[in-house]
């Protein structure tokens, strides 16, 4: 029997469509108006072309924001990606102790994000938190307020603790997913317990650690509140990353053309990553198919 | 809409690329195609190719007002030589 076609399922999708115009693209087309124009309030605007985009592209500003925002992301993913599949590679597969794990694992993930900046901020405070009193105590000098590497050292171990649970709970799901008789069948062929990470278990996971970086990777690139409550950007602009800059940029200041200007390039960078990150995962997965 | 700030060059750009997305939705639905594999050895459809174009367009225009930064609308040809490349190898 021939298939009919009909397309006008497509007309359910229209709800989706409108909200997301309301949400994302007007707002969006506003900004790239506001981008090539002058404001001085009172919604009156004074053309300016290209003006704040090259400004913006020859200051040091956005460079070095961006600088330090790429290096941030490069960090926690390289700690957090490795540790979460350590994790998972130990948590018990089965019975009470692996519901336990998966319970004590998830609780970082549920705290809201301003919360778990006010956490590590009173926890990393010399006079009455646990960690700045202790290393103070220890004789390690520590003032996340005033020193570089502390401040960039505590945002690194707060987002560490913030988010390996979730690296580590999709390995584990993507680990669980692996059939028995491909552990059988290494073990008839005397494989190490590397090879059998190597060529069974990271390939197996292949699918969601991708999905895994992805997240973690838009996540902590568009990170703002949990740097916000600790440091506040600083010492200096020490820890002032993309979207820190732009608040500042945009609210702090009121620049609402260069802050358009800087949230396209923010956005177009976004994309492409995304977009990439995007082809490689679609790509792995036809070919696992 | 006075509060969205609209500009005619901004007004222009928005409706070049809504045309251009009902252009391609209509070939999609006239004129029906199978992925291929091109010179970055993924699967791509015409649409992916349009985002491909306009998304590098965007980052040409960037570079050539970071490193030129002068004669604005020459980077538009590169960009058209650059959708060229584009639809035909990738």
């Amino acid at each position: 029997m021939e298939k009919t076609v009909n397309q006008k399922a497509w007309f359910l999708v229209l709800p989706v469509l409108l909200l997301v115009a309301f949400s994302a693209v007007i707002p969006l087309m506003t900004v790239v108006n506001y981008s090539v124009q002058d404001t001085f309030g009172n919604n009156q605007f004074f053309w300016a072309g290209l003006e704040w985009f090259s400004e913006l592209l020859d200051s040091d500003r956005m460079w070095d924001a961006l600088g330090r925002q790429m290096a941030f992301s490069a960090i926690i993913l390289a700690i957090e990606v490795p540790l979460g599949i350590f994790v998972a590679l130990n948590m018990p597969k089965k019975g009470f102790w692996a519901s336990l794990c998966l319970v004590l694992m998830s609780l970082p993930l549920l705290i809201p994000w301003n919360v778990v900046g006010t956490i590590w901020q009173i926890f990393g405070r010399v006079d009455i938190g646990l960690l700045g009193y202790t290393l103070d105590k220890l004789g390690i000098s520590y003032n996340y307020t005033q020193d570089f590497f502390a401040a960039w050292a505590t945002l690194i171990v707060m987002d560490v603790w913030h988010w390996t649970s979730l690296v580590a709970l999709l390995a584990y799901a993507g680990l669980q997913s692996i059939p028995d008789a491909y552990y059988q069948a290494a073990k008839i062929d005397q494989a190490s317990r590397w090879k059998v990470f190597r060529f069974i278990e990271l390939p197996k996971m292949m699918g969601v650690l991708m999905i895994a970086i992805l997240l973690r990777f838009m996540d902590s690139f568009m990170i703002y509140t949990e740097p916000f409550v600790v440091t506040g950007g600083g010492p200096g602009n020490a820890t002032t990353f993309l979207s820190i800059d732009l608040v500042k940029m945009a609210l702090g200041q009121f620049d609402l053309g260069p802050a358009a200007a800087f949230s396209i390039m923010y956005f177009l960078v976004i994309l492409l990553i995304s977009w990439v990150f995007y082809t490689v995962m679609t790509n792995l997965d036809k070919r696992e198919g | 809409m006075a509060w969205m700030a609209w500009t005619l060059p901004t007004a222009i750009f928005f409706v070049v690329i809504a045309c251009l997305l009902i252009t391609f939705t209509i070939l999609a639905i006239k004129f029906p195609e199978t992925p291929r594999v091109g010179v970055l050895r993924i699967e791509t459809t015409r649409g992916d190719r349009l985002f491909i174009t306009l998304l590098g367009s965007a980052f040409i225009n960037l570079a050539w007002l970071g490193i030129v930064g002068a004669n604005q609308p020459f980077a538009l040809i590169v960009c058209l030589i650059y959708a060229a490349a584009v639809f035909r190898w990738v």
